[in-house]
C-alpha cells in the first residue's frame, strides 16, 4: 500500500469513528442543524456539533495544509484531497465557518511573526476563538484607504478611538482585526497599520445593524479610548495597507464561490423553481419568456464556473482574476436570485405568516441578502477599476 | 480534463501568430476585398498553410494528416481570425475531414482524405436552405431511382461554396420539413450536371454561394455514412464546427478587444487619454471579463470533443452562445469606442463588425444555441 492509500484508509477509519451520526449523510432531519463559528460564547442547538468541531480542530482538519506547530494538519495537497473527497462521500457538514480561516490565518501565515502564529492560529483552526473584521468606515467605505480611526503610541500600547461599520457578526466575535490609522501625517496608503484587538477590552462595544432582508450580520464596532498591546500589531508599522490588500484578496476568492448555483433540483434552484411556479411541459419549463432568460443565466453561470476552473488549472493567477471572480460571482448570484424570484411571481416576495411556505419566505430574505454581496469586499464598480488599471493597464486621471 | 493548452497547441498557436502577422495581415484580407477577387481567398497563402500541415491537423497520419485533433485546429482558426485571414481552413480541413473521417467508408477516405491533408481538395457543407440556420428543416429531395439517386432543391449560404471541390449536402430521403430523421448526407462532385452555384456577396466579403441541384444524378456509392442516418452525422459534423467556429470568434473578439484597448491609450480629448474615463474603463473590463469567459467555454469545449465527452452537444452550444454574444459586444463597442474613425472604410475595426455578424449566424445564433442548451439541459 503506498503512503496515499494509507492515509485514504486511516482517514476513512478515522471519520467513521468520529464523525457523529448527525453530522454527515443520514442525518435525522428532526435534529435541528447549527451553523458553527466557534467562540468563546458559542452555543450549540445538536451537541454533536461541538463534539466534531472539537475532534475536526484537535486534528487540524480545519486548516489541513498548516503546518502542526501552529495545530494545522499538516497534511500535504494530494493528502487534502483525500481528505476532501472521503468528507465529500459521508456527507460530512463542514466543521466550523470562519473569517479566522478563510481571512486572517492566511495573512498571519504570511505576514506575522512567529509568536504571532503560535498564540492565534490554534485557537482559529480548534474554533475557540471567533474573529470579526473590522474595515469599513462611516466615511470610507469604497475609499477605504481614507479611513480614520486611529491608533496613537501611547508607550506600551496603542489607544484606539473611531468607528467601524460593516464588521460581520461583531456582537457574537471575540476578537477583531482592523484596520486602524498609525501615521496621520503620512500619505494616506502610508499611515495605515493592521492591529488585532481583543473584543473584551474595555472601551469597545457593538450594535447591529438590520438589513433590508431583517437580518442583522453585521454591526457598528465603537473604539472608545481602548489601549491595545503593542504585541498585537502585524506587520511593519504603517505597512497595513498591503496586508489589507492581500486579505482582500481571500475574501473576494470566497465570496466569488457564490456565483456557482446550487446543484439541480436543490430548492435554490432556479430550473425547479421555475417548473413548480409557472409549470412544466414535455420537461421543459412551461413559460418561455422566462425559460429563454433562464438558460442565458445558465449558460453564463456554466462559462463562470469553467473560468474558475481554468484559474485553477492555470495554477491561479490570483491578483489578476480575484476581482473579476468577485464581480461575477457576486453579479451573477444576484441574477440568479432575482430569477427565482421573479419565477416564483407573488411567492417570490412572500415575507411573513402561515399562508406562504418556508422555501417562499427565505428565498425573499436571501434575495434582499444578495443585494450586498455586491457591495461587501468592494464594490462591483471597484473590481472594474482594479481590473481596468491593474490588468488592462488603463491611465489615471 | 484540463483547460489549459498543451505545450505542443501552445507551439502549434504561436507558429499560427506569426504566419498570421507576417503573411496574412488585415490588409491582405482588405486587398483581396478591394479587388473584388472570386475567391475571397488567396491560394498562394493556402498553399503556404498546407506546407505547415494545417488542412490536415483533424486527419490521421495513415491519411497524411497529423492526428492533431479540434484542440490543435482550433488554436490555428483563433489566431488566423485574428487578422481576419480568409482560407478554406474552416469548411475543408474542419467539416469536410471530420465529416469524412468519420462517416466516411474505406474507399472514401482513401480517396478524399490525403487531398484535404495536403490542401489540394476542399469541401463545403450545404446545409440550411433558409436564412435561418435549421438542418432538420431541409426539403431537398434525394429520389431513389436503381442504384442512383436524383438530387433536387436548393442550398443556401455554402461556406466556401462558389470554389470548393467537393460538396457535402444533407438531403432528405424520407419525412418532411422539420423531422430530424430521413436525412442522408451525399458527398457530390460540385461539377455534375445540374448544379448551378450563386456567389453571394455578404457583409464579410466571404466566399458564400447558394447552389442550386437540378436532377443531379449521384450514384449511392457517394452517401456519406449511414442511409436515413444524415440527421445525426450532421448534428455531429456541427457541433465540430460550431465548436472551431467559437474558436475563431474568440480571437476576432480578442483583436478587436486589443487593437480598442491601444486606442483607448493612445487618443486624447479633453486634453487627456480618452482611457482614464471611467465611462470606458468600466466597459473595457466587462469586455475583458467576458473574453475570459469565452476562453474557457471554448476550450472546455474542445477538450470534450477530443475526449468524445457525452457533454459535447451542450458545450458547442454553449461554446457558440458565449462565443456570439461576446464577439456582438465587443464588436459594437469596438466601433464606439473609436469613435468617428470607427464607422469609416479606410480604418480596420469595421471589418470585425461584419464579420463578427455574419459568424455569428454560421450554424446557429445565440438564441438558437440558448434555447439547444435548455433543452439539452432537461428545461
Amino acid at each position: 500500500m503506498t503512503n496515499l492509500e494509507k492515509f485514504r484508509e486511516d482517514t476513512k477509519k478515522w471519520l467513521d469513528k468520529n464523525c457523529p451520526p448527525s453530522m454527515r449523510n443520514g442525518a435525522d432531519p428532526k435534529i435541528p442543524v447549527d451553523e458553527v463559528w466557534g467562540g468563546r460564547n458559542a452555543t450549540y442547538k445538536n451537541p454533536e456539533s461541538k463534539i466534531w468541531l472539537e475532534r475536526m480542530g484537535e486534528k487540524g482538519w480545519t486548516m489541513p495544509t498548516v503546518s502542526k506547530e501552529y495545530g494545522g494538519g499538516g497534511l500535504s495537497k494530494d493528502e487534502v484531497k483525500i481528505l476532501n473527497e472521503e468528507l465529500f462521500f459521508i456527507g460530512a457538514k463542514s466543521p466550523l465557518l470562519s473569517f479566522g480561516i478563510w481571512m486572517l490565518a492566511p495573512v498571519l501565515l504570511e505576514y506575522g511573526t512567529e509568536e504571532q502564529k503560535k498564540l492565534h492560529i490554534p485557537k482559529i483552526i480548534k474554533g475557540e476563538i471567533r474573529w470579526c473584521q473590522g474595515y469599513s468606515e462611516p466615511g470610507s467605505g469604497s475609499d477605504l484607504a481614507s479611513l480614520s480611526t486611529k491608533a496613537e503610541d501611547i508607550g506600551e500600547s496603542y489607544l484606539v478611538n473611531g468607528q467601524k461599520v460593516w464588521t460581520s457578526y461583531a456582537d457574537k466575535a471575540d476578537w477583531i482585526f482592523a484596520l486602524v490609522r498609525t501615521g496621520p501625517k503620512e500619505p494616506k496608503h502610508d499611515g495605515i497599520s493592521f492591529l488585532l484587538i481583543d473584543m473584551a477590552t474595555k472601551g469597545v462595544t457593538t450594535k447591529p445593524i438590520t438589513l433590508i432582508s431583517g437580518k442583522s450580520p453585521f454591526c457598528e464596532t465603537f473604539f472608545d479610548s481602548v489601549e491595545v498591546p503593542k504585541e498585537n500589531l502585524i506587520g511593519e508599522l504603517n505597512a497595513g495597507w498591503t496586508i489589507a490588500k492581500k486579505l482582500l484578496q481571500h475574501e473576494r476568492a470566497f465570496i466569488s464561490n457564490f456565483g456557482l448555483a446550487a446543484g439541480m433540483g436543490s430548492k435554490r434552484d432556479v430550473v425547479s423553481i421555475a417548473k413548480k411556479h409557472l409549470g412544466e411541459e414535455n420537461g421543459k419549463i412551461k413559460n418561455n419568456f422566462y425559460r429563454s432568460e433562464i438558460s442565458s443565466h445558465k449558460i453564463k453561470e456554466h462559462a463562470f464556473g469553467l473560468t474558475l476552473k481554468r484559474a485553477g488549472d492555470e495554477g491561479g493567477k490570483a491578483s489578476a482574476t480575484a476581482s473579476m471572480f468577485k464581480l461575477y460571482g457576486t453579479e451573477h448570484n444576484k441574477k440568479r436570485h432575482e430569477l427565482m424570484v421573479a419565477a416564483s411571481g407573488i411567492n417570490g416576495v412572500a415575507w411573513d405568516g402561515d399562508e406562504f411556505e418556508d422555501d417562499d419566505k427565505n428565498l425573499t430574505r436571501a434575495w434582499l441578502r444578495t443585494k450586498g454581496n455586491s457591495l461587501e469586499g468592494g464594490t462591483s464598480e471597484v473590481q472594474l477599476n482594479v481590473i481596468s488599471k491593474r490588468v488592462l493597464g488603463l491611465p489615471s486621471q | 480534463m484540463k483547460l489549459i493548452l498543451t505545450e505542443e497547441e501552445q507551439f502549434l498557436k504561436d507558429t499560427a501568430k506569426s504566419f498570421a502577422e507576417e503573411r496574412s495581415p488585415i490588409t491582405h484580407f482588405r486587398s483581396l476585398r478591394d479587388m473584388s477577387d472570386p475567391m475571397l481567398w488567396d491560394k498562394n497563402i493556402w498553399n503556404e498553410m498546407s506546407k505547415l500541415g494545417w488542412p490536415g491537423i483533424m486527419i490521421p497520419e495513415e491519411f497524411g494528416g497529423s492526428n492533431f485533433g479540434l484542440s490543435g485546429i482550433c488554436v490555428v482558426l483563433q489566431e488566423c481570425a485574428k487578422t481576419l485571414t480568409p482560407s478554406p481552413l474552416f469548411a475543408s480541413g474542419v467539416l469536410g475531414a471530420y465529416a469524412i473521417n468519420n462517416y466516411g467508408t474505406k474507399e472514401q477516405k482513401e480517396k478524399y482524405l490525403p487531398l484535404i491533408a495536403n490542401g489540394e481538395l476542399t469541401t463545403s457543407v450545404a446545409v440550411d436552405e433558409s436564412s435561418h440556420h435549421n438542418p432538420y428543416n431541409t426539403v431537398l429531395i434525394a429520389k431513389k431511382s436503381s442504384d442512383e439517386y436524383i438530387l433536387s432543391g436548393k442550398k443556401n449560404f455554402v461556406i466556401d461554396g462558389t470554389s470548393s471541390d467537393l460538396l457535402i449536402v444533407l438531403a432528405r430521403t424520407s419525412g418532411e420539413k422539420g423531422d430530424s430523421t430521413g436525412l442522408t448526407l451525399f458527398l457530390v462532385d460540385p461539377t455534375n450536371e445540374g448544379i448551378d452555384r450563386i456567389k453571394l456577396e455578404m457583409a464579410d466579403s466571404r466566399n458564400y454561394a447558394n447552389i442550386i441541384f437540378d436532377n443531379v444524378k449521384i450514384s449511392s456509392k457517394n452517401i456519406l455514412g449511414d442511409i436515413e442516418a444524415g440527421g445525426e452525422a450532421i448534428d455531429d459534423v456541427l457541433d465540430i464546427g460550431r465548436i472551431a467556429m467559437s474558436a475563431e470568434m474568440l480571437g476576432n473578439s480578442e483583436a478587436a478587444f486589443e487593437t480598442t484597448l491601444d486606442y483607448l491609450k493612445q487618443r486624447k480629448q479633453f486634453g487627456v487619454l480618452i482611457g482614464s474615463f471611467q465611462a470606458l474603463q468600466h466597459r473595457a473590463a466587462e469586455m475583458f471579463c467576458e473574453i475570459e469567459l469565452t476562453k474557457s467555454s471554448v476550450i472546455a469545449a474542445m477538450r470534450a470533443a477530443d475526449e468524445r465527452s457525452n457533454d459535447v452537444q451542450r458545450l458547442s452550444s454553449l461554446a457558440k452562445t458565449v462565443a456570439g454574444e461576446t464577439l456582438h459586444l465587443v464588436s459594437n463597442e469596438a466601433i464606439q469606442m473609436h469613435g468617428g474613425i470607427g464607422v469609416t472604410d479606410e480604418y480596420d475595426i469595421g471589418f470585425f463588425l461584419k464579420r463578427a455578424r455574419v459568424a455569428e449566424q454560421i450554424f446557429g445564433s445565440a438564441k438558437f444555441h440558448t434555447e439547444r442548451y435548455a433543452n439539452l439541459s432537461g428545461f
